[in-house]
């Protein structure tokens, strides 16, 4: 996994709440077998006009977010399915951070496992986010050693992390290998449950 | 100290346990399916990496596969690689699979119960969010991402923190004519879509004992849909009852023992829940989704909502786009909007007692003649019963189609899709937009409403029907 530290990148809003996995990459994408090249194929649906052209309102499209890195949502970001594709997506389009009031379940998970941080802001700082980006330029660094996300002018919110999801995130850890370093643990458990 | 359910599941899963680091349990039973598992057998290739348990871990093909007839080719090669890819995977790592032609293939969740895999105590996963299903069994069930899988699949093991709990209390009894679908469907509108996110939910109450497993299956299916990680429902004779039928519990040691231990899970009298949710049963009615998320529901006596109504800008701005997209006018009747296609499926709705239920009100009727209905059986097994119980020849003779079991439109991810602009009654679990193909309308409806709605053109109380 790449590890994660600090980014600095341009704050994209996609000013929806409840944004669900099919959404972020619609099912016909899932019949590959690779982990990537799901970026083109991110928000495939959105992106389009029902007759298939590019919807140039839609925030992707829009040329002063092509540069974006930083996507900020509204509340209960990546809700309904379970597909790893949905952060593959993301990070292969050029995310590297998420921001949102709330994340489901699965998504969080699914991103930690990818280094892709989702950062869960209050919704004051979310909505003050969408409304900037969308009037002007906005850039942000995300300082995960520090826990805080920080503008230029002063603004500055902190976040909170699993510690432990920290760690592994900055060190880019392989969790397999650490599960697999706890075989002793595996094999006791086994042993136990057997007699 | 008083335990619920889930301490009591944690607890006797916890392989290692650290302070400031996740838990790491143990888990029972591993499912797998075609479309989130090549990548992690990948994984375990490039890391040279064997599957830790093969005799814990089963696999069937279900997402992307043809519900018409099977002994012809899979026209689409990307379908057709990823089960190519299964068969593959199962085979170089000791995995049983449940292939295209077996008995026992069907949806991940209806073949799990079905066959006697799923057991009470347990902790299950799979890739795939509706894993929450088999919690219907006093099991610890979610749904987990390909990572996971792979990890999974090398060790046994998930490294998680234990999730919060929370109990929905049904109080009192449901009206007549009102099923499991319609109580979740209710439930969801009432916490909301992401009501129950970091928890588990366990249900309770008379009207959750009352039901069947089948019925158990479908509150806790939908879980995921409240945003929860898990729904679980205690064990009772009705558990015992439904797993002795499929499995000889000799096989699996002493079987006094086996059923003390699965009498002992439930929550134990004054164990505390970090929520509890009480919801009066008799407040229940048939419900229809009328939106883009399946929050967004109604019971079928009202009509579409008004957004000017809603309790902020947000909520407002997303039932307006909701409402857009479904092509609805705020204060329509639902039982006036006609419908283009019915589909009684999917992990939600697929077991024997959904289709007889359905083929009840259909029996002797003719789908509407702009109605296009069909029926796809959740498991293999699930199709041979209902044609055993001549069911596949009443929903045929009312014009319904009759196929092969697999997900199908729920998701649409083989052939089975609506066209742009089509309105679906639907027995799925989403109604997101595009779920079940682009531009497509989905109301989600119990198998019963489903049916009337295929018969009547639009949707119906299906209560008047039975009186």
């Amino acid at each position: 996994m790449k590890p994660f530290t600090s980014h600095t990148g341009q704050v994209v809003p996609l000013n929806r709440t409840d944004v669900d996995t099919d959404q972020i990459i619609p099912k016909q994408f899932l019949k590959r077998i690779e982990r990537t090249g799901y970026g083109e194929f991110l928000f495939y649906d959105w992106r389009r006009k029902t007759d298939g052209s590019p919807d140039p309102t839609f925030c992707l499209n829009r040329e002063r977010f092509q540069e974006g890195s930083i996507l900020v949502a509204g509340k209960n970001f990546g809700c309904g399915s379970s597909r790893e594709h949905a952060p593959w997506a993301l990070m292969d389009y050029g995310f590297r951070v998420v921001i949102s009031s709330s994340f489901a379940d699965i998504f969080k998970s699914n991103c930690y496992e990818n280094g892709l941080l989702p950062i869960e802001l209050s919704e004051k700082a979310t909505v003050r986010l969408l409304t900037l980006a969308e009037k002007e330029d906005c850039s942000v660094t995300v300082d995960l050693l520090a826990q805080h996300v920080i503008d230029g002018q002063g603004w500055k919110e902190e976040f909170w992390v699993d510690p432990s999801v920290r760690d592994s995130l900055l060190k880019g850890l392989d969790r397999i290998s650490h599960t697999l370093s706890l075989e002793e643990h595996i094999k006791n458990y086994e042993t136990g449950r057997d007699a | 100290m008083p335990r619920t359910m889930l301490d009591k599941i944690w607890e006797k899963h916890l392989v290692h346990s650290q302070d400031q680091q996740p838990d790491l349990i143990y888990i029972d039973l591993h499912l797998l399916h075609e479309v989130t598992s090549p990548q992690a057998f990948e994984g375990l290739r490039i890391a040279k990496r064997q599957v830790r348990r093969p005799d814990l871990t089963f696999a069937t093909v279900d997402h992307n596969i043809p519900t018409t007839d099977r002994s012809l080719p899979i026209h689409d090669h990307l379908a057709r690689t990823q089960i190519k890819a299964l068969r593959e995977n199962a085979k170089d790592f000791g995995v049983t699979l449940y292939d295209v032609d077996s008995a026992e293939q069907g949806i991940v969740h209806v073949i799990g119960p079905e066959l006697g895999l799923t057991q009470p105590g347990m902790t299950i996963v799979c890739g795939d969010s509706h894993t929450s299903t088999h919690g219907a069994f006093g099991a610890l069930a979610f749904g987990i991402g390909t990572s996971q899988v792979e990890h999974v699949l090398a060790t046994q093991c998930l490294t998680m923190d234990k999730p919060k709990s929370m109990q929905i209390k049904l109080i009192g009894n449901l009206r007549s004519g009102v099923s499991a679908k319609d109580v979740i469907l209710g439930i969801i509108a009432r916490i909301g879509i992401d009501g129950g996110s970091g928890h588990v939910i366990e249900y309770t109450g008379n009207a959750i004992r009352n039901f069947s497993m089948e019925e158990r299956m479908t509150i806790c299916n939908m879980s995921i849909e409240a945003g929860a990680r898990a729904g679980m429902i205690s064990p009772d004779d009705t558990t015992v009852n439904y797993l002795l039928e499929r499995i000889e519990l000799t096989d699996i040691g002493d079987p006094s023992s086996i059923i003390d231990n699965w009498m002992n899970l439930p929550s134990d009298e004054g164990a505390t829940f970090d929520r509890v949710i009480e919801i009066d049963a008799n407040s229940l009615e048939p419900c229809v989704t009328w939106g883009t998320n399946p929050e967004m529901s109604i019971p079928i006596t009202e009509s579409i909502p008004d957004p000017q109504e809603a309790d902020s800008t947000e909520a407002r701005d997303a039932m307006q786009r909701a409402l857009h997209y479904m092509d609805l006018e705020p204060g329509t009747p639902i039982q006036r909007v006609s419908i283009d296609r019915v589909f009684i499926g999917s992990c939600t709705n697929s077991r024997l007692s959904d289709l007889q239920v359905a083929a009840t009100i259909v029996d002797g009727k003719q789908v509407n003649k702009d109605v296009k209905a069909m029926v796809v059986p959740g498991s293999t097994s699930v199709k041979k019963e209902a044609e055993e119980l001549g069911l596949d020849k009443i929903f045929l003779d009312a014009g319904f189609e009759w196929r092969e079991s697999g997900c199908s439109m729920c998701l649409g991810m083989n052939p089975d899709i609506l066209s742009p602009g089509e309105r679906c009654a639907s027995t799925s679990n989403r109604n997101f937009e595009g779920r079940q193909g682009r531009g497509g309308r989905t109301h989600l409806v119990s198998p019963a409403t489903a049916a009337g709605a295929a018969i009547a053109g639009h949707f119906v109380d299906i209560r008047e029907w039975l009186d």
